[in-house]
């Protein structure tokens, strides 16, 4: 098993740079001179002086990548062109407020969406069946923005019972949680199901049955033990993907987290925070897949003691 | 009369699948007397499977049923007891070994918990007691240090030390009839003896009935008492080991005895013998007697009238029209 | 027997699977829309009446009107051209990219395939959304770039699937026999290794159509898609999101015109994968 993480772990490290390298290219080599582009927006003279000097433009970019790279490792992910500030600040005041968005939709596709998958699997075909994965279908066809304006429109502008947007209190992260939890729901919904009906019709089912299991022992016994593992492996991915700043719901709830950033970011083509906040984001679903990775090798036993 | 311990009278399996009903098993009779080593043999597909499925109770009600016939354990029919008094006699007191020891064991389970799940299920053992008993059943079966086997997985294991494993879990209750489908098929040949050994040794120890699904002539002849010929659904011929081998009377069993390759002669070639023809559909078996079609002795009542069982001679039966 | 092909399973998958089948006939419907849009539309999507602003659905605008007194139910049918041109075509590059890659790398494997993996594997390091976002930073907030961001995020997953199912593949022993006969790599790759990645290719096809129409209707929405006065449907409702309470109809009825087609596609998606992971499964 160890022998394994330590490969994860040490592939996930060239795909770290090779994301900071790309990120950076795409950024600040392919568009041009950022220079020239603020210059679009008639910015005044000196500040553009500044800018160069600071950003030291007049280096061949692979220079700069490196003082990137630097900088990078450091903490430092540069400058706000608008907001004057570090980038990296900006990002860890805003992170804390995407963690409990992120924990509590995670919280809500799981206790929904667990339990929906186990019941439509073993009454497949019912109405409970059909009902469930409906749901889940729904969630998963779902425009994010468009339900959380439903929701918006429905609960808050409507019937009052809830705010419409900001981030004071935990009434404010009521609807948001919801939204973004009902189309992971759906996700997580839909994989249970498919693993457990799969894993059911394994033999190792059928010796089970063979030696006189009842039908709930045999699936808590022996069916979820097998068919959650992919799933516990697609749970740690998806809270590392909703970490990363579940954009379209912070936009509409106007919630400063980071996937808000991102979005303000690129209307004010404030680069190094577009920059900042997609590395971020990046880094965090890396991990999140190490993880992920390294949960599957400790619960798989075949994994877990190699031969 | 021996005691019979299974009696399988007019057994019929169907699955109903999106192309039709498939009668896997179509009229059956079979006994299994106790303390006897009982074959069923026949190729792939003839239905031997599922037949000891039925008897297990393990088609899967959303594509099979047993559509007729009666199975009757010591006293009781299993075709008319419900799911749970069945599951109480699953692994107490009839058994079932499978093929694949690699598919049909958990791969996240111990050792220990799966050899170990009969007794849960059917006693009320302490965890310790039941522990000494996955031991005393490993160590019975030939594993070697069992106790450290306990926490293994499935997957540590070679495939002979599996199939014993399997074994192991199914005699653990000490259960009257073992049905052991195509045990030694997915493992070599030295194994394979030594499985066999292992459950001749048993049979007597703990006083078990064995019926032996399988399609190897050359077992069921070593080891053996009762042999039934199944074909495309029905049993061709059943009886005695002795008198089948000495007397085969069914073309099919003939057949299948002929195919045997043998090397008697290496400086002449010869061809290996095979029966004519092709397995018939059995979505759509034909009327008369299924063999018709291979038969180099068929007639014409053959292709048109199902025949009857006759006695060859005592405890010697076969279903053809050449010996009505 | 009578050999069965692939497009044999499709069929089955439609004849026995309802959903799929309604959502095959939807999404026929919809193209038809689109594709006469002109002729199946009265008013003019671009044409302002700013006399008519925010005016309640009814049968002269059976969706209404918006902020500047365009009929939505034009505008809608208009952006139905957007939404499935962009659902399709990216999905169409992605997958066949990908199932290029995916096939040289599996099939050559070496050097060359394992750089291409681990390219994959830096792209799908990103979160989609993000990594489109820049993209299209870097390009510029077109509709015609979103197709290019669009398919560069999708053929990473495509090749990867590909991959592992040819280097499945490629252990069957049919391989191995015609490798024995003497059969040449590029054509055992052509004819053997190839169809048999098509079942789950058409399925990696059709479930990658919903993603594409979600995520141009997201980064529409956030403004870094298509532009004004294109009436893409993330962008209709991004601008009808102001005027949420008091002409709710504007921002919710294009986006039940995305829910329709995304459930749509998902329903045939997942028909097809019933009906062909069976097939793969042998």
């Amino acid at each position: 098993m160890w022998k394994y993480i330590l490969n994860r772990l040490l592939i996930s490290i060239p795909i770290l740079l090779c994301v900071t390298f790309l990120v950076f290219v795409l950024l600040n080599v392919v568009p041009g001179d950022p220079v020239a582009l603020m210059m679009k927006e008639k910015v005044s003279a000196d500040v553009v002086a500044r800018v160069r000097a600071q950003m030291h433009l007049d280096d061949p970019w692979i220079i700069r990548y490196f003082r990137f790279l630097w900088g990078l490792l450091h903490g430092d992910l540069g400058t706000s062109y608008k907001l004057q500030r570090s980038v990296t600040d900006l990002i860890l005041q805003a992170f804390p407020r995407t963690m409990v968005l992120a924990f509590s939709a995670a919280l809500v596709s799981w206790i929904v969406g667990i339990p929906a998958g186990i019941l439509s699997a073993i009454r497949q075909y019912s109405v409970t069946d059909y009902f469930f994965m409906g749901f889940s279908l729904a969630g998963v066809s779902m425009p994010v923005f468009w339900s959380a304006l439903l929701f918006q429109y429905v609960f808050a502008l409507k019937l009052g019972w809830l705010p419409v947007s900001g981030f004071y209190g935990w009434q404010y992260v009521i609807m948001p949680a919801v939204v973004l939890g009902w189309s992971s729901a759906g996700l997580i919904a839909r994989l249970t199901r498919s693993s457990l009906l799969d894993v059911m019709r394994n033999d190792y089912i059928r010796t089970a049955r063979s030696k006189g299991a009842r039908e709930l022992a045999v699936i808590t016994g022996h069916a979820l033990k097998n068919a959650l593992l992919p799933v516990v492996t697609i749970m740690a991915i998806q809270v590392a993907s909703l970490l990363s700043g579940a954009v379209i719901t912070e936009s509409v709830f106007g919630i400063p987290g980071v996937g808000r950033i991102a979005v303000d970011a690129i209307k004010s083509r404030d680069m190094p925070l577009l920059q900042g906040s997609v590395l971020f984001a990046t880094i965090l679903v890396i991990i999140g897949n190490l993880v992920a990775d390294i949960l599957y090798s400790f619960l798989d036993p075949r994994i877990r003691l190699e031969r | 009369m021996q005691d019979n311990l299974l009696k399988i009278k007019g057994l019929r399996t169907y699955f109903f699948t999106r192309k039709g009903i498939v009668k896997a098993v179509d009229g059956v009779d079979i006994e299994a007397k106790r303390g006897k080593f009982t074959a069923l043999v026949g190729e792939s597909g003839c239905g031997k499977s599922v037949t000891g499925l039925s008897i297990m109770g393990l088609i899967p009600s959303s594509i099979g049923k047993i559509v007729d016939g009666e199975i009757i354990f010591e006293d009781k029919d299993l075709t008319k007891l419900s799911y749970k008094e069945m599951a109480d006699l699953r692994g107490r007191d009839i058994s079932m070994i499978f093929q694949e020891p690699m598919t049909s064991l958990n791969p996240v389970l111990t050792i220990g918990r799966q050899v170990g799940e009969p007794l849960r299920i059917h006693s009320s053992l302490s965890s310790e007691e039941i522990q000494e008993r996955v031991l005393s059943i490993l160590e019975m079966v030939g594993i070697p240090e069992p106790r450290s086997r306990l926490k293994s997985y499935p997957h540590q294991l070679s495939g002979g030390m599996r199939q014993r494993v399997m074994i192991a879990m199914a005699m653990i209750c000490q259960p009257k009839l073992l049905i052991a489908d195509e045990p030694t098929t997915a493992l070599d040949v030295t194994i394979q003896a030594q499985i066999l050994d292992l459950m001749l040794n048993l049979m007597k120890k703990i006083n078990t009935s064995i019926i032996l699904i399988t399609h190897d002539l050359g077992v069921v002849a070593e080891v053996c008492d009762d042999v039934n010929v199944m074909y495309a659904g029905n049993i061709v011929e059943k009886g005695d080991v002795f008198k089948i081998f000495d007397k085969p009377s069914h073309p099919y069993t003939w057949g299948l005895l002929r195919s045997i390759p043998r090397v008697k002669n290496r400086s002449r070639v010869r061809r290996l013998y095979t029966i004519k023809g092709m397995v018939p559909s059995l979505l759509d078996p034909p009327l008369g007697c299924r063999f018709a079609d291979r038969c180099d002795r068929a007639s014409d009542i053959c292709r048109k009238k199902e025949p009857p069982f006759n006695s060859i001679e005592e405890g010697h039966l076969v279903k053809c029209w050449l010996f009505a | 027997m009578e050999k069965e092909t692939i497009f044999d399973d499709v069929i089955r998958a439609f004849k026995e699977n309802k959903t799929a089948l309604f959502g095959l006939i939807v999404v026929v419907i919809l193209i038809v829309l689109a594709v006469f849009a002109p002729y199946v539309t009265p008013y003019d999507p671009y044409e302002m009446d700013l006399n008519n602003r925010f005016l309640k659905p009814s049968l002269e605008h059976w969706f209404g009107t918006d902020m500047f007194g365009r009929d939505l139910f034009t505008r809608v049918i208009y952006g139905a051209r957007i939404s499935l041109a962009i659902g399709l075509i990216p999905s169409l590059i992605a997958v066949s990219i990908g199932a290029i890659l995916g096939v040289i790398s599996g099939y050559v494997g070496g050097r060359l395939g394992y750089w291409v993996m681990r390219m994959a594997d830096v792209v799908m390091a990103f979160p989609s959304l993000l990594l489109a976002i820049v993209v299209m930073y870097t390009l510029g907030a077109t509709l015609f770039n979103l197709f290019i961001a669009l398919s560069v995020v999708g053929w990473a997953g495509a090749a990867r699937v590909v991959r592992s199912q040819v280097l499945s593949i490629k252990e069957k022993e049919f391989i191995e026999a015609a490798k024995a006969i003497g059969v040449k790599d590029l054509k055992i790759m052509a004819k053997h290794v190839f169809p048999n990645c098509l079942p789950s290719l058409m399925v990696l096809f059709t479930m990658n159509i919903p993603d594409a129409i979600l995520s141009e209707a997201s980064l529409s929405f956030l403004g870094v898609g298509a532009q004004p006065p294109t009436p893409s449907w993330g962008l209709l409702v991004s601008n009808g999101k102001e005027f949420l309470f008091s002409a709710p109809w504007v921002a919710i009825l294009p986006g039940v015109a995305i829910f329709i087609t995304v459930l749509a596609f998902n329903f045939i998606g997942d028909g097809l994968r019933d009906a062909i992971d069976p097939y793969l499964k042998g």
